[in-house]
């Protein structure tokens, strides 16, 4: 009798969760918007940067805003393919996938930085590799990590730049060994540990990190520098105008674009935002066809 | 040779197992690739001993469990209505083997697609795997129990009233038991959804491992020592309804809604549709120019290499469990070093796999090596824990030898059936989790599956799924054929119960 009593409480437990798990959520006056960013550094300084925004936009904007941290760069993709963000700072790339996932989405603003953006090849001071204006072909050999699988300027351009100086090989041939570090500060530790000899990294991550002396000058240093190209950037969803109103994408990039203070910024690695629309992004779409990423 | 075995095969299985490790091993991928593993592992230790416990986010704890009581209740209340029909239909065996075999972890990725990071894909994540194996092992423990009451009821009785009435009364005790134990899994599960990005402990630990702030990894691990360790004490018959309203109560609110019905639409009629059916060119020629870089670039590759891990990781795990579990046995710990191995194998068994393959890789570089040791540390700890609760039941002769001339010629020979059914049931489990490592980097199915996700492929991501389903199916059968030959399937080999002899499914 008792196992029925347990058995009979378990299913009114359970027919209770069923139906808070039911209710719909409970429209608010005005709904948040929601915003996320890519995962690509030291989550701490992502809390603080992104902590920042939202506070600012909530007071331009008249609107509640919340910050939804996520793990990974598909991830956060998923949040604005499916509607839970309906803004997000995404990397070139994944801007891409985000905006060809979601018609009728928006580049409404990049950092001044980001128009001609570069990725730093990196290396363990044990492999004797130093600086130099052309791409090292010695890293041949090596081993190599990049940064997160959808990373711009830690895999699609590393990746199609490698393509290009290497003909005919893929990184897996090119390297003893690919990884994939998952992001940029992340290289950074492993190519300074040793763990990878050869990495490609965000020039602006590396700059940030440098400045908080988090790299050791004497264990790793930049060998070489990509040609520039666009990165990341501020996209929102189309529907934003339905739920708050004709004209709010622009006062969004109005808001974005007229951010001045510095402690919002340097976080950002910024100097400021500019205006930028879908088309800056074109190139990519041909780099990331060309390497396979994107169909 | 054979008069030294029981029953004839059991050396025979073994050594083929080992063999198939051995010849594993020069093809399987064993680089440390960091430099200094001992230092991080110090550093790590340091912050066991010294563990921040102010850092520790207290709605983390709560959601943990959260998403862990309400997906375990979810699962094992449907698995208990699968479990009715589960021995008479083929198609309900069916659908919950589809349901066990892929990994939480993929399903909350599938899930997050449409409900996004919200608290519906967290207990739904739970629920579903959870829901097939409920559904399995009540089934089998309806079929094990004893049905005089049944036999005494009038003819004409309902099939719903003769199950309340004749077979409940029976079997709940040991359903209670078994969704306990479920419950512990639960909370591992939950943990780890932290690591994608669900708001449980995970969440914070992974953050806290990858930025090197173990001193709150510490703590967060030993608070979720103590939640496992003292389970038997909140779980309670009167705290179920409490927790699971408690739990509903507490789930995280949602940062944001997805739209779900878009996205369920959007999700079965375009992402998940093979590439060349979305752009209207359905020919068995395309769909096979799609298929077979798929075939033979991901699914080949990658399941030899699952498979390679897999065995490998059996064989340790056997070599663990072997020297492990006298650590528990009366005969051999003594009354003194008995608790203490106790405990250490229970840290063993409450920690992660997933968690402790992530700290390995974290500290040895992306190879197998990390991965074998989580596998075979996890593993090693629950079934060396259950040989010690065997061996401590064994009906011993006044005269019985000690040491080790004891653990040679009579507890393990007499214990070695037991031994090998535990590992074949565990092989299927060990296999699922090789496959969900090659998110952390190992190239399994789950780094394809991993790739396929970040290339917003949902196409192949479901493929490659589906094929980790198979493989894990067909070793689950090929296990099962093992056991029947070895005359081993009767054996006990779930671990819920309170005594070894009533023991359920790891995972």
């Amino acid at each position: 009798m008792i196992g029925i009593g347990r058995i009979a409480r378990l299913a009114c437990g359970l027919l209770a969760a069923g139906l808070s798990l039911a209710a719909p959520a409970q429209a608010q006056e005005k709904p948040a918007l929601v915003f996320t960013g890519i995962p690509d550094q030291d989550e701490s300084r992502l809390v603080e940067r992104f902590g920042k925004v939202a506070q600012y936009l909530e007071g331009k904007l008249g609107v509640p805003v919340r910050y939804v941290p996520v793990k990974s760069y598909p991830a956060a993709v998923t949040a604005f393919t499916n509607g839970q963000v309906q803004l997000a700072w995404f990397g070139g790339f994944t801007g891409v996938q985000a905006r060809k996932a979601v018609p009728g989405s928006q580049a409404i603003a990049q950092g001044a930085e980001d128009a001609a953006f570069r990725f730093y090849l990196i290396a363990n001071a044990a492999t004797g590799l130093t600086r130099s204006t052309e791409l090292p072909k010695a890293i041949a050999g090596k081993t190599f990590t990049f940064g997160a699988r959808a990373s711009t300027s830690g895999r699609l351009m590393p990746e199609y730049t490698l393509r290009q100086n290497f003909p005919g090989q893929s990184p897996d041939q090119i390297f003893s060994r690919v990884g994939f570090s998952g992001d940029h500060s992340r290289t950074i530790q492993l190519v300074q540990s040793g763990a990878f000899e050869v990495g490609a990294v965000d020039y602006s991550v590396w700059d940030l990190d440098s400045k908080a002396g988090k790299i050791d000058p004497k264990a790793v240093s930049v060998i070489w520098e990509s040609a520039p190209f666009p990165d990341y950037q501020w996209t929102v969803r189309g529907d934003v105008e339905k739920t708050y109103g004709a004209g709010f994408t622009d006062k969004l990039r109005a808001a974005l674009v007229g951010i001045t203070d510095p402690t919002i910024l340097e976080p950002f690695g910024r100097s400021k935002f500019i205006p930028v629309s879908n088309a800056a992004y074109e190139p990519l779409i041909e780099v990331g066809k060309a390497t396979g990423l994107l169909d | 040779m054979r008069l030294t075995m029981p029953v004839p095969g059991y050396r025979g299985i073994s050594g083929w197992f080992a063999l198939a490790a051995l010849a594993c091993l020069p093809v399987a991928d064993l680089h440390v690739t960091t430099l200094h593993p001992l230092a991080d592992l110090m550093r790590l230790l340091g912050g066991l001993v010294r563990p921040d416990f102010p850092a520790v986010e207290g709605w983390s704890v709560v959601y943990t469990v959260a998403f862990a009581v309400l997906g375990v209740s979810v699962g094992a209340g449907t698995g208990l209505a699968l479990a009715i029909p589960f021995a008479r239909s083929r198609t309900v065996r069916l659908a919950c083997a589809a349901l066990r075999s892929v990994h939480e972890l993929f399903w909350a990725l599938l899930l997050m697609q449409v409900f996004g990071l919200s608290a519906t894909t967290g207990v739904l994540a739970i629920a579903l795997p959870y829901a097939g194996i409920c559904a399995k092992v009540y089934s089998e423990i309806i079929e094990e129990a004893d049905l005089s009451a049944l036999r005494v009821l009038p003819p004409g009785t309902g099939a719903v009233s003769a199950f309340a009435f004749a077979r409940l009364p029976d079997l709940a005790g040991r359903f209670a038991d078994y969704t306990l134990y479920r419950l512990e899994c639960g909370m591992r599960s939950s943990l780890v959804l932290g690591f994608i990005g669900l708001p449980t402990m995970g969440f914070t630990l992974e953050s806290a491992f990858r930025q090197g702030r173990y001193a709150e990894a510490g703590a967060l691990l030993l608070v979720f020592y103590a939640l496992i360790g003292t389970r038997r004490l909140w779980v309670r018959g009167w705290s179920v309804p409490l927790l699971v309203v408690g739990a509903a109560i507490a789930l995280p609110p949602s940062v944001g809604h997805a739209d779900v019905g878009p996205s369920l639409v959007r999700f079965f009629t375009h992402d998940i549709v093979p590439a060349p059916l979305r752009a209207g060119d359905g020919t068995p020629a395309s769909l096979w120019a799609w298929f077979r870089p798929i075939l033979t670039e991901q699914i080949l590759p990658g399941t030899a290499q699952t498979l390679i891990l897999a065995q490998i990781a059996l064989v340790v795990t056997a070599l663990g469990a072997l020297v492990l579990f006298p650590l528990t046995a009366r005969r051999f710990a003594g009354p003194v070093g008995r608790p203490f191995g106790r405990v250490l194998l229970v840290v063993v068994r409450s920690t992660p796999e997933y968690m402790l393959a992530y700290l390995c890789l974290q500290l040895l570089g992306p190879s197998m090596l990390p991965a074998i040791i989580a596998l075979s540390l996890h593993n090693a700890g629950i079934i060396g824990y259950l040989m010690g609760r065997h061996a401590d039941a064994i009906p011993y002769r006044a005269d019985a030898p000690t040491g080790l001339d004891l653990y040679a010629y009579e507890t393990l020979p007499r214990l070695y059936g037991q031994f090998l059914a535990f590992l074949l049931y565990r092989w299927e489990l060990i296999l699922r989790e090789s496959a969900i490592f090659g998110i952390l980097g190992v190239t399994t199915l789950g780094f394809y599956v991993d790739a396929a996700i970040s290339e917003l492929r949902l196409d192949v991501a479901v493929v490659l799924i589906a094929a980790t389903a198979l493989v894990t199916v067909a070793v689950d059968a090929f296990s099962r054929t093992l056991r029947r030959t070895l005359r081993i399937n009767d054996l006990p080999t779930r671990l819920s119960g309170p005594q070894a002899a009533a023991c359920g499914e790891g995972g």
